[in-house]
C-alpha cells in the first residue's frame, strides 16, 4: 500500500521532471512513509511513496522488468498473486522478488492491458512500456484505491491523491460547481468528475492508455445483475447450496486477504459485518486477533456492547477508540484535507482517528467489514423502497403503511412521528415508480434539500444542471430489466461506495495514518456471485442479508447473528458548536469567508448557525446542510486559498 | 388574531426550515414537505415551537399533515385549538 504519482509528456516538461516528482510524491508521503522512489526517463516520469507490507526487501518501487522494458509504479495488493506467481514460473518466467509488483510486469508482458482481468485485488498502478511508448494507468472493480489525473501543456499527470497534482506548475484548485451540486445531492461527485476543475478521477474497473496517439479510457468490468425474470430462478434451488458457496467465498476472499509480510488486524464495529470478517480471519489465524473499534459518549450512536460481545465470542486483543464530539471538531480538518472533498457526514472524522491508534499499535493493514451491505442488502434504504413499493401497489390499504414504523429503529425523530407523517414522508408521488432512482427519491430529495443554501450566484452559474438527470443517463442499458432490489443495490455498489464509503471514509482516512484496509466483501468473485442470487434470499420479509446470516450462523454468537442492522453514524452538526469548538468553525462560517469562497448565502448560514448553536439541530437536512457547508468552506481553505490555511484570521481580501 | 398567528409561525419557519430571505414568499398554501422544507425531526420542533409559543397541548393524533404542511393549516389548527380552550 502506497502512494503512486507520475507524469508523461510528448514534449519536454517546462519544469524539472525529477524535481518535480519529488514534490508531487512529498505530497504524498503519509501514504508510504517506508520510502520513497523516483524514475525519470525522458518524457515519462514514475514516483512512487512506499508503505512494505509484501517483500520488504525486495519491493521496491518503482520496479522495472528485467530487461527494463517495463516499469510500474504500484499501490495496493494483489491478492491472488501466489496464484499468478505459481501459473507464470510454471510458463517459464523467472523472478527476482516475492513481490506481487513483479507479478504485475510479467503478467502485462503477457496479456498486455488485460493482465488486470486476472487480478484478484485492490489496486492502482502505472505501467510505462517503452517499447510501445504507451503508459496504463488502472484501478481496481470496486474503486478501493483512488486514482486521479489531469492533462495540462500536452502532458498527462497522474496520482494517488489530487493534493500531488497541486504541485503541478500552473494548476491551481478551482471548485466544480457541478460537483458541488452533486455531493449537496448524491453525497459524492460522479466519477470521473471531482471537485476540482480539470483534475479527473479514474473511475473504478477502468484503464487508461495514453501513448502519441491521444488517450483511451475504458472500462475492463462491470457490475450487472440478471434479468428480472431471471433473478428469481435460483429459487427453485435449495438455498442452502447458494449458502455453502457464498460461505466458501467469502471465507477464500478472507484468507487471501491475510497474505501479508506484517501483522494483519480486523476493524470490529459490533455489526454483522466486521463480526463476520473478524470471525472468518479468526479461522486461519493462530495468534490471538488484534481488533480495533469506535465508541461513542452517546447511545444513539454507540455499539460499545455489541462489540464487546463480539471481542468475548472471539476472543480477540481489543483496543477502543473513545470519540467524543470535541474530537470530531478537532479533526474534522484534517479529515477534509485527506478526504479533499465535501462531505455531508462527519463520520469519516471518527474512523480517521482509529487508524491512527491503529497505527500506533504497530498495525499496518485491517481487515474491515465494507461492501457486505452494498452486495447483501443490508442497507435500510433496500427495505424502505421494498416498503415504498408494497405501499404504493394498494393506496387504499391501511395495514400496509403500519410496516413503515419498523424501518429505521434507530431514528427516534422518526419512531416519534404520527402515523400520517411517516406515510407522508414515505410517500410515492405519481410517475416515482417509473423512475430508475425509486429506491433512492426519498434520500435524495432530503439531501438536496441542503441546497437551499447555496448562493445567488452558485445558482446562476448551475442554472437548469440537474445531476440526477446525469445519474440516469449515466445508468447501464440493461438496468430497466433488472429486478428493483437489483437496481438499488446497483445504485449503492457502483455511486456510493467507492464515491464515499471507500473513498472519503475508507481509502482517504486510513491512508492518513499509512493503515491500509482490506475488505472481504468486496472479492470480485463474491460481488459477482451475490448479484446473482434471488432477491428473495437477501431480504426476507423486513429481514435484511438474510441469506448472509443463514450462511454464517456457524460462526457467530446468535445474538450478533440475528441482530437488525445499525448503521455506523457519528453525531454531525452538535460536534461543532461547543461552547469550547475550535475557532476555526466561527472563522470559516462567517460572512466575509462566505462571500469569499461564494458558494453560500451568508444570511442563511448565520441562521443555521444560530440554530445549531441553541441546539435546536437534529434534522437529516440541518445536519447535512451544516456539515457541508462547513467542509466545502475547509476545502477552500486547505486547497483554493491556501492564504487562509496559513493565516485564518486575515479578513479575506477575494470576493 | 389570526394574521399575528400566521406572522409568526411564518416567522419561525423563516428562521428555522426556510433560512433564505431571498427566496420567494413562501405561499401560505405551499406544501413544507413537498417543498423539502421539514423533514422529521421538523415535525417535531414545530410542534415544540407551537406548544411552547400559543400554550397548547397537541395530542398525537393531532400530528398529522392537515394541521401542519403549509402556513394556512397550522395557523387555522393553531386558531382552533385556541379558541377550543377559550371555550372550555
Amino acid at each position: 500500500m502506497c502512494g503512486i504519482a507520475g507524469f508523461l509528456s510528448q514534449r519536454p516538461l517546462a519544469t524539472d521532471g525529477h524535481l518535480l516528482l519529488e514534490r508531487m510524491v512529498a505530497a504524498i508521503r503519509h501514504r508510504g512513509p517506508d520510502g520513497h522512489g523516483i524514475h525519470v526517463d525522458g518524457g515519462i516520469g514514475l514516483g512512487h511513496a512506499r508503505l512494505s507490507i509484501i517483500d520488504i526487501a525486495g519491493g521496491r518501487q518503482p520496479m522495472a522488468s528485467a530487461d527494463g522494458a517495463l516499469s510500474v509504479s504500484f499501490n495496493g495488493e494483489i491478492f491472488n498473486y501466489l496464484e499468478l506467481r505459481d501459473a507464470l514460473a510454471r510458463r517459464g518466467r523467472r523472478f527476482r522478488t516475492q513481490s506481487d509488483t513483479e507479478v504485475i510486469l510479467h503478467l502485462y508482458d503477457e496479456m498486455g492491458p488485460e493482465c488486470v482481468t486476472a487480478m484478484n485485488g485492490d489496486f492502482a498502478f502505472a505501467l510505462w512500456d517503452a517499447q510501445r511508448k504507451r503508459l496504463m494507468l488502472a484501478r481496481d472493480r470496486m474503486g478501493v484505491r483512488p486514482l486521479f489525473y489531469t492533462q495540462r501543456d500536452g502532458a498527462l499527470f497522474f496520482a494517488s491523491e489530487v493534493k500531488a497534482l497541486l504541485a503541478v506548475p500552473g494548476l491551481s484548485a478551482e471548485l466544480d460547481p457541478k460537483a458541488l451540486d452533486q455531493i449537496f445531492t448524491l453525497w459524492f461527485p460522479l466519477a470521473p468528475r471531482t471537485p476540482f476543475k480539470r483534475i479527473s478521477e479514474l473511475p473504478p474497473a477502468h484503464i487508461l492508455l495514453a501513448d502519441d496517439n491521444g488517450i483511451v479510457l475504458r472500462p475492463y468490468w462491470r457490475l450487472s445483475y440478471p434479468d428480472a425474470a431471471e433473478a428469481a430462478a435460483w429459487d427453485d434451488g435449495p438455498a442452502e447450496a447458494i449458502a455453502e458457496e457464498l460461505r466458501a467465498l467469502l471465507l477464500d476472499a478472507t484468507r487471501i486477504r491475510l497474505r501479508a509480510d506484517v501483522p494483519v488486524g480486523a476493524y470490529l464495529s459490533g455489526g454483522l459485518d466486521s463480526s463476520i470478517t473478524t470471525a472468518a480471519a479468526r479461522t486461519f489465524v493462530n495468534d490471538r486477533l488484534r481488533s480495533f473499534s469506535v465508541t461513542f459518549e452517546q447511545a444513539e450512536f454507540d455499539e460499545s456492547d455489541h462489540q464487546q460481545a463480539m471481542v468475548r465470542a472471539l476472543g480477540t486483543e481489543h483496543s477502543a477508540l473513545a470519540c467524543r464530539a470535541a474530537d470530531i471538531a478537532a479533526v474534522f480538518p484534517q479529515v477534509v484535507g485527506h478526504g479533499e472533498r465535501p462531505i455531508l457526514r462527519t463520520a469519516p472524522a471518527p474512523l480517521y482517528m482509529l487508524a491512527k491508534l491503529t497505527r500506533e499499535s504497530g498495525f499496518k493493514v485491517v481487515l474491515t467489514g465494507e461492501g457486505a451491505d452494498e452486495i447483501f442488502a443490508g442497507y435500510d434504504i433496500f427495505k424502505e423502497a421494498k416498503l415504498r413499493r408494497f405501499c404504493a401497489r394498494a393506496p387504499q390499504s391501511r395495514l400496509r403503511p403500519l410496516l413503515l414504523r419498523r424501518l429505521y429503529p434507530y431514528l427516534p425523530a422518526l419512531q416519534g412521528q404520527s402515523q400520517r407523517y411517516l406515510e407522508a414522508f414515505f410517500a410515492v408521488a405519481p410517475g416515482d415508480l417509473d423512475d430508475p432512482l425509486f429506491s433512492h427519491l426519498p434520500r435524495l430529495r432530503n439531501t438536496a434539500a441542503a441546497k437551499i443554501f447555496f448562493s445567488k450566484a452558485l445558482r446562476a452559474e448551475l442554472g437548469d444542471y440537474d445531476c440526477l438527470a446525469e445519474l440516469r443517463e449515466n445508468l447501464p442499458a440493461d438496468f430497466s430489466r433488472w429486478h428493483p432490489l437489483n437496481q438499488a443495490q446497483f445504485l449503492e455498489t457502483q455511486y456510493l461506495l467507492p464515491g464515499y464509503i471507500l473513498s472519503s471514509q475508507g481509502d482517504r482516512v486510513a491512508m492518513a495514518h499509512a493503515v491500509e484496509g482490506r475488505f472481504p466483501f468486496l472479492d470480485h468473485r463474491l460481488v459477482e456471485f451475490a448479484a446473482r442470487i434471488p432477491p428473495a434470499l437477501k431480504i426476507r420479509g423486513l429481514r435484511e442479508k438474510h441469506i448472509l446470516r443463514e450462511a454464517m450462523a456457524g460462526l457467530l454468537p446468535t445474538a450478533i447473528g440475528d441482530r437488525p442492522k445499525q448503521p455506523y453514524r457519528a453525531p454531525d452538526a452538535l460536534s461543532f458548536v461547543a461552547p469550547d469548538a475550535p475557532d476555526y468553525v466561527g472563522e470559516v462560517l462567517s460572512a466575509p469567508a462566505l462571500r469569499a469562497t461564494g458558494c453560500f448565502e451568508p444570511s442563511a448560514v448565520e441562521k443555521l448557525l444560530a440554530k445549531c448553536r441553541a441546539g435546536r439541530i437534529g434534522g437529516f437536512r440541518d445536519n447535512a446542510a451544516f456539515v457541508g457547508i462547513l467542509s466545502t468552506q475547509l476545502w477552500h481553505r486547505a486547497f483554493a486559498c491556501p492564504h487562509q490555511a496559513l493565516s485564518p484570521s486575515l479578513p479575506s481580501a477575494v470576493a | 388574531m389570526q394574521t399575528d398567528i400566521a406572522a409568526q409561525i411564518r416567522a419561525f419557519i423563516a428562521d428555522n426550515f426556510l433560512f433564505r430571505e431571498d427566496r420567494t414568499a413562501l405561499a401560505d398554501d405551499e406544501s413544507l414537505l413537498e417543498a423539502g422544507l421539514v423533514d422529521s425531526t421538523g415535525v417535531l420542533e414545530l410542534v415544540a415551537f407551537l406548544e411552547e409559543r400559543f400554550n397548547i397541548q397537541m395530542a398525537d393524533a393531532e400530528i398529522v399533515p392537515e394541521n401542519l404542511d403549509s402556513v394556512r393549516a397550522i395557523s387555522d389548527y393553531v386558531t382552533r385549538k385556541l379558541r377550543e380552550a377559550l371555550a372550555a
